[in-house]
């Protein structure tokens, strides 16, 4: 059987700065269901934020002040000490990942360049062009190749293996060849990302189905704040491709159909520029105004910068428009509008990237530990991966050297495994039922009506209703295809039922929250409560479904005011 | 407008030969051939097996040959083919593991031997990071918007003549290392690729620079390299440079 001492699942951003922290004595290995480089965290597109004071307009920046736009941004539902540590190893991690080799863009002087986002007080994002998160995982995949890490890819994990609340290996699917396989490891970290794939509209990956969250939650460990899902507010209408936020950083405007800059109307200081939550919901609420164009999308226009700064500093934008919608962002304003783009919350974890489970951690879009809160700044989530993927590495790498592993259970593993294959075997012996890729169809359509950007408690408890009858259905999916190498449609099926239990928390999670806070905003109760809902949502899982409970906010410095930009 | 695509099969050791097996598809305006492919997987026929991720052509999984052309399938539009027969086949000069999925090993193993790395002056971070010149750093940018798709390693026939070649995708990327003002690799560190399975390898027909969907040029990099070893050897030669 492979064997490892610590075994990460991801090949992202936070899957890999954890294996470039993790002690080179130690023998660690990376799985991944596609080649590291071909993970989501390559389309991240505008920046990743430190405050290096670099900009003109920036001297006086600090981290303390990165941490407050950070935390005012969560809409105070952010843990205060760890969105703190964010911020403070940003601008350290910033001069790493320049000396790993990443090419920022620069400003005249030759310091790294920074430019204006969403929700920050001062321009600290960090970019190279508009390609950011191309050329970070870029180059953290380089120097995993100058260290010689070990990766295993297109191997699908499907469970997670604990014994007495310790987590001692992996069951996976590997493409290739078609087996069920397992795998030990004294430690477990999981950067699998998020799960934008389970709504219609999503910025997302065709893979980020967010698997790793529900094998987690499966496992035994709780997700936090699941109903918190951030909407992009600009996604290439009609193929919901990003177009990044660093289009307003650099100065874009978003017009409706009247011509209007309509967020003078909803954000009368930062305007474009205010959080994603707020502008996401000013345009859909302008669409259903009727102010929209084919009562759909709005116009996000960049004419007014040049072509020469657009190709200078938007060039992946002007490709993506041109490829994807036939038009030049230099001659034509791009039609836009909101779609799922990132989960706040995620599997529990605390600022060491440390579970309940022993042994296992997790980093990134997929773990909540919690530094976004209700809402996350444009800027911060490459930042999240690699620095709590770091502190991954380092933490897993302690709980072995310090003896918290206990002897090997190799025999426990393989019969896991074994279990796990005479299932899937009797699955592949249906030969009727419900098709998977159409359940999938139906799944995304319930959590875009039902979990979107304006919810109520009937549309939830509608949500909830639907997917129960999806779940029902799900029971006799059948493969109807006879492949058992590289078969995707066996690998929807495993992951569909992590899906479900996803939705569910999100929908369960969001009735319960009768609040509106960040990107949550519930019609029925459009007023955020501090008195009753300043705490995290723990999600547990039962046979009999999710068991919420709630845990307190790490409120410090920064006393709740009311969000106004 | 009902489509005819005709798609390469092959299972091995299943199938002794590779063939190709018809579907009857109607794509919805605007789709990409990936969304095709998609459709007719999951409508019609979900064993067939084709690598994807981001669909937004940045993460490089979908490199393959329709109608005869090497590209990615995500950024190919199907109305632009203008056919009613679409042929989909893996990329060339690559083993078929499965259907439309070859294995990259030859690609991955040229990569790795270019030492795929930047190489900075001593192992402490700068305190401020590394001071450079926007200009200068801008010279690099031309290579790092390549995605390692494949296309060019597939297209390339110096990389069907002689697997030893270790092909555009590599040496540009090598390249992007030695025009980066952080990267103090010896020039010595040039030999390993200054030879026909290296640099001198190209035979300059540019089918790299056609086929490339991020429009890198790799041969630019090629040339470069060769005119930097050109200049090396001879500042070497003169003793001007260790």
């Amino acid at each position: 059987m492979v064997s490892h001492d610590i075994l990460i699942v991801g090949g992202g951003l936070a899957g890999l700065a954890a294996a470039l922290t993790s002690d080179p004595k130690l023998n660690v290995a990376v799985l991944s269901k596609v080649h590291p480089i071909r993970s989501h965290s390559v389309a991240a597109q505008g920046g990743i934020n430190a405050a290096l004071a670099n900009n003109p307009n920036a001297k006086d920046d600090t981290w303390e002040k990165h941490a407050f736009d950070t935390i005012k941004g969560s809409d105070y539902l952010a843990d205060q000490d760890a969105a703190e540590l964010m911020c403070r190893l940003a601008i350290p991690t910033m001069y790493e990942l320049d000396h790993w080799g990443v090419p920022f863009s620069r400003f005249p002087g030759g310091v790294i360049a920074q430019r204006p986002f969403g929700g920050a007080g001062y321009p600290r994002t960090c970019y190279a062009a508009d390609r950011t998160g191309q050329v970070l995982l870029h180059t953290l995949y380089e120097q995993c190749v100058r260290k010689n890490v070990t990766i295993y890819d297109e191997i699908v994990v499907t469970n997670i293996v604990v014994r007495d609340g310790r987590c001692i290996g992996l069951v996976a699917y590997d493409l290739a060849t078609g087996e069920i396989r397992p795998f030990a490891a004294k430690a477990v970290i999981f950067g699998t990302g998020g799960y934008g794939r389970i709504y219609k509209l999503s910025t997302n990956a065709y893979i980020n189905f967010g698997s790793g969250i529900g094998m987690a939650y499966r496992a035994g460990i709780p997700l936090k704040d699941l109903e918190f899902v951030q909407f992009h507010p600009t996604a290439l209408y009609g193929k919901n491709i990003l177009i990044t936020e660093a289009a307003r950083g650099e100065g874009g405007y978003l017009v409706n159909n009247k011509g209007r800059r309509f967020m003078e109307d909803y954000a009368p200081t930062a305007m474009e520029l205010a959080p994603r939550d707020i502008v996401a919901r000013s345009i859909t609420t302008e669409i259903l105004k009727g102010n929209g164009f084919e009562n759909a999308y709005v116009h996000l226009d960049l004419r007014h910068l040049g072509r020469e700064k657009i190709e200078k500093r938007l060039p992946g934008i002007q490709e993506i428009c041109i490829n994807f919608s036939g038009i030049d962002p230099a001659d034509t304003p791009i039609p836009i509008q909101p779609a799922q783009h990132y989960s706040m919350g995620g599997i529990d974890v605390d600022k060491n990237c440390a579970s309940l489970v022993k042994g296992f951690y997790a980093a990134g879009e997929c773990a909540c530990v919690s530094v976004h809160g209700a809402n996350r700044l444009g800027g911060n989530s490459l930042l999240d991966a690699i620095v709590f993927g770091k502190i991954a590495g380092v933490s897993a790498s302690k709980f072995i050297n310090e003896g918290g592993f206990s002897g090997s259970r190799d025999a426990e593993i393989t019969a896991e495994a074994k279990t796990l294959n005479d299932q899937f075997e009797s699955i592949r012996k249906r030969d009727k039922g419900h098709n998977v890729y159409q359940l999938l169809n139906d799944l995304k359509i319930l959590m875009g009506d039902k979990a979107g950007i304006f919810r109520d408690g009937k549309q939830l408890q509608e949500g909830l209703d639907g997917l129960s009858r999806l779940k029902e259905a799900s029971r006799d999916a059948y493969i109807y295809g006879s492949c058992t190498r590289f078969c995707q449609e066996f690998v929807t099926l495993i992951e569909f039922k992590y899906m479900t239990d996803l939705a569910e928390t999100i929908l369960l999670g969001g009735l319960k929250r009768t609040e509106t806070r960040g990107s949550h905003f519930r019609t029925d109760f459009p007023k955020r409560d501090d008195d009753n809902w300043l705490k995290h949502t723990l999600a547990s899982y039962s046979d009999k479904g999710p068991v919420l409970s709630y845990r307190t906010v790490n409120v410090d410095k920064y006393k709740p005011q009311e969000r106004k930009y | 407008m009902s489509t005819k695509f005709k798609i390469l099969r092959f299972d091995p050791p299943k199938d002794e030969q590779p063939h190709f097996q018809e579907y009857i598809h109607t794509p919805k305006p605007g789709d990409t051939m990936l969304e095709v492919l998609k459709e007719i997987r999951d409508e019609q026929d979900p064993s067939i097996s084709f690598r994807y991720s981001c669909r937004e052509a940045v993460c490089g999984s979908c490199a393959l040959t329709i109608n005869g052309t090497i590209c990615l399938a995500c950024k190919t539009q199907f109305e632009a083919l203008k056919t009613d027969v679409v042929v989909i086949e893996p990329l060339p000069n690559l083993e078929i593991i499965k259907d439309l999925i070859v294995d990259f090993k030859p690609f991955w193993d040229a990569y790795n031997f270019i030492q795929p790395y930047l190489q900075p002056e001593g192992q402490a971070v700068p305190e401020k990071g590394h001071c450079v010149e926007e200009k200068d750093m801008e010279k690099v940018f031309q290579f790092i918007t390549c995605i390692l798709c494949g296309c060019c390693y597939a297209a390339c026939p110096v990389a069907t003549r002689d697997g030893r070649y270790i092909g555009p995708a590599a040496l540009a990327k090598l390249y992007r290392f030695a025009i980066d003002p952080r990267d103090k690799r010896p020039w010595s560190a040039l030999a390993s690729v200054d030879n026909p399975t290296g640099v001198w390898g190209c035979d300059t027909v540019f089918r790299c620079n056609d086929v490339c969907p991020k429009d890198v040029r790799p041969a630019d990099g090629i040339e470069g390299l060769r005119r930097k070893m050109i200049v090396d050897r001879t500042k070497h030669m003169f003793g001007r440079k260790k």
